[in-house]
């Protein structure tokens, strides 16, 4: 045998068993969904699969003329929109604050900060729930000495979201922040101290310099932030089951609901499909949008 | 503003940060001493009056949050060994082994990382169901036993393995095995440590596919167990964050222990990619 055939069997070889799962568990399920949102597969072709039928496109056509399709879609891409971008920042104040010249003892608040990533949702979820309880939750106790009234944080509709949204930035600025340290690191000191000679002041250095040079890494944390937040479903479902007035029902959650409680799979697939659809588009327009020089 | 003054506003800054980040969890340790009842009260207070491990007694005894915790255990521990012996070989032939096919291959495996796991989930269900797997630990760990990003991980930190090393094994007439064995793991090591803390944390950690693929409660995880409490016993908060703590003490202990490897991969594996 020859190196080059040596090789390729071993290559192939020790590729395999990765490649067999991810075919049999992933790529082969993900053709599926498409393939089962074209039916009408539920709680009876469970029983007796045989009795599933094509139906075309009529499983999207009930999903856009259901209002709660919408109303999933317009909580998912707030949650996306509004929640995304704020983690971001977050994580890029964090970063900028530890990465501070004058700052000791970093590892201990790079660490106090990445905390909260490595918890577990459910766990912290049932925290937070108590975090904001109307009557003995610390945050409306903390508001009330600001003379804010009490709000009822899960129950109010207009609050829900919001209140999802910053359980989700606190859980997971930390991972993004060391992202962003690493961005910053990598940053050349002589850029810094040719501004410095300049007469450059902290706020130009920061517009001029660090932002600029963390384009990359900004592509990054983006994609995989965004990605991230398109799939919520452990935060509502933990602490408000999409209530209330279905104001925190994501997408997922939708398709959970649709497909493992009321048993109707093919709807429920025609859903996962809109989320990879919409995954895809986002991930493409973020990579567009980043290529422009800007 | 003088420098003394900059560092000592600066501290101040970063110290109220890093209280406000830590003090869900501690309010959680401390809430999970407290007597029944006694979270409900206005002000919340912030430390037990009369410490009492009343509810981890519980939790353990008729709660049988042991088992859970054993079946945690279970999938994360049998997961990771798994799926980083499966990811290691993978992404070190990826990165070092010229075989036909290899880029085609690897260039689709990327383009799948765009696509969220939850597509996958209502057939994957059915599959199982197939398969005899619903129920089954095993059917559990699934996602995590052959992470793509785990392979990219590898496959980066492979590529500085000199070829002349491989090589020059070759020659002394040694098999692939004996090369991946021998060479390429010890050489790997603190990539494959990184990969395991953080596939032990998403097998911990994750909720959603163990909520659908295991029904019978028997064979819950800790977080399908605790969602479950959580429905029952939404008053008793104390007894809550007990079970709250069971579920983060495990993966949090690790981290502390481990976090060199959580920053690390983190830092290398983003700014490489």
């Amino acid at each position: 045998m020859s190196r080059n055939d040596r090789e390729t069997v071993a290559g192939w070889a020790f590729v395999t068993p990765a490649l067999a799962l991810i075919t049999v568990f992933f790529a082969i399920p993900v053709l599926g969904a498409f393939v089962l949102s074209f039916t009408d597969f539920d709680l009876y072709s469970i029983a007796d699969p045989a009795s599933t039928r094509f139906i075309g496109l009529k499983n999207y056509h009930d999903l856009f003329a259901s209002p709660l399709f919408w109303t999933a879609l317009r909580n998912t891409s707030l949650f996306v929109i509004v929640g995304g971008p704020l983690s971001v920042l977050t994580s890029l104040g964090a970063a900028l604050l530890v990465n501070g010249k004058l700052v000791r003892f970093k590892p201990f608040f790079r660490s106090a900060f990445f905390a909260p990533w490595v918890t577990t949702l459910v766990a912290v979820a049932l925290v937070w729930r108590y975090i904001y309880h109307p009557q003995y939750g610390p945050l409306n106790a903390a508001l009330s000495t600001l003379g804010v009234a009490p709000i009822d944080w899960l129950g109010n509709p207009r609050w829900a979201m919001p209140a999802i949204i910053l359980l989700s930035v606190w859980k997971n600025f930390g991972y993004n922040m060391l992202v962003f340290l690493a961005g910053l690191q990598s940053i050349p000191e002589e850029l810094y101290e040719a501004a410095a000679l300049d007469g450059a002041g902290a706020w130009h250095r920061l517009r001029h310099i660090t932002l600029p040079m963390l384009g990359p890494t900004f592509i990054f944390v983006g994609v995989v932030t965004m990605i991230a937040s398109f799939q919520i479903f452990s935060e509502p479902y933990v602490m408000t089951a999409g209530g209330p007035l279905k104001s925190t029902l994501t997408l997922v959650l939708f398709m959970y609901e649709e497909g493992f409680r009321w048993w109707r799979l093919g709807y429920a697939a025609s859903i996962a499909v809109v989320l990879c659809l919409l995954t895809l588009a986002g991930t493409l327009i973020q990579l567009r949008l980043r290529r422009e020089p800007g | 503003m003088p420098r003394t003054l900059r560092s000592v506003l600066l501290h101040g800054v970063l110290l109220v940060a890093a209280i406000l980040a830590a003090s869900p969890l501690l309010w959680m340790i401390s809430a999970s001493f407290m007597a029944p009842g006694e979270a409900n009260t206005s002000p919340p207070p912030l430390l037990p009056s009369h410490p009492t491990l009343e509810h981890y007694r519980v939790l353990f005894t008729s709660l049988s949050l042991g088992r859970y915790f054993v079946n945690s255990l279970i999938i994360s521990v049998g997961g990771t060994l798994l799926g980083v012996s499966i990811t290691a070989m993978a992404g070190y032939s990826f990165a070092k082994l010229r075989f036909t096919g290899r880029t085609s291959v690897f260039r689709v495996l990327l383009g799948g990382m765009v696509v969220p796991g939850q597509v996958a989930m209502l057939p994957m269900f059915l599959l199982l169901r197939e398969l005899g797997l619903i129920n089954t630990l095993f059917g559990a760990m699934i996602p995590v036993l052959a992470p793509i990003y785990g392979i990219f991980l590898v496959r980066q930190y492979s590529l500085s393995i000199p070829d002349d090393l491989l090589d020059a094994a070759r020659l002394d007439g040694a098999g692939e095995w004996l090369i991946f064995r021998r060479i390429v793991l010890p050489g790997i090591t603190p990539v494959l440590a990184t990969l395991g803390v953080f596939t032990f944390l998403s097998a911990w950690n994750d909720f959603m596919w163990p909520l659908i693929v295991l029904s019978d409660d028997r064979h819950y995880t800790l977080p399908v167990a605790l969602a479950n409490l959580a429905g029952e016993h939404v008053q008793d908060v104390e007894l809550m964050m007990g079970g709250a703590v069971v579920t983060v003490l495990p993966v949090f202990v690790a981290f502390l222990f481990l976090q060199r490897y959580y920053i690390q991969g983190i830092m290398a594996g983003s700014v490489k990619g």
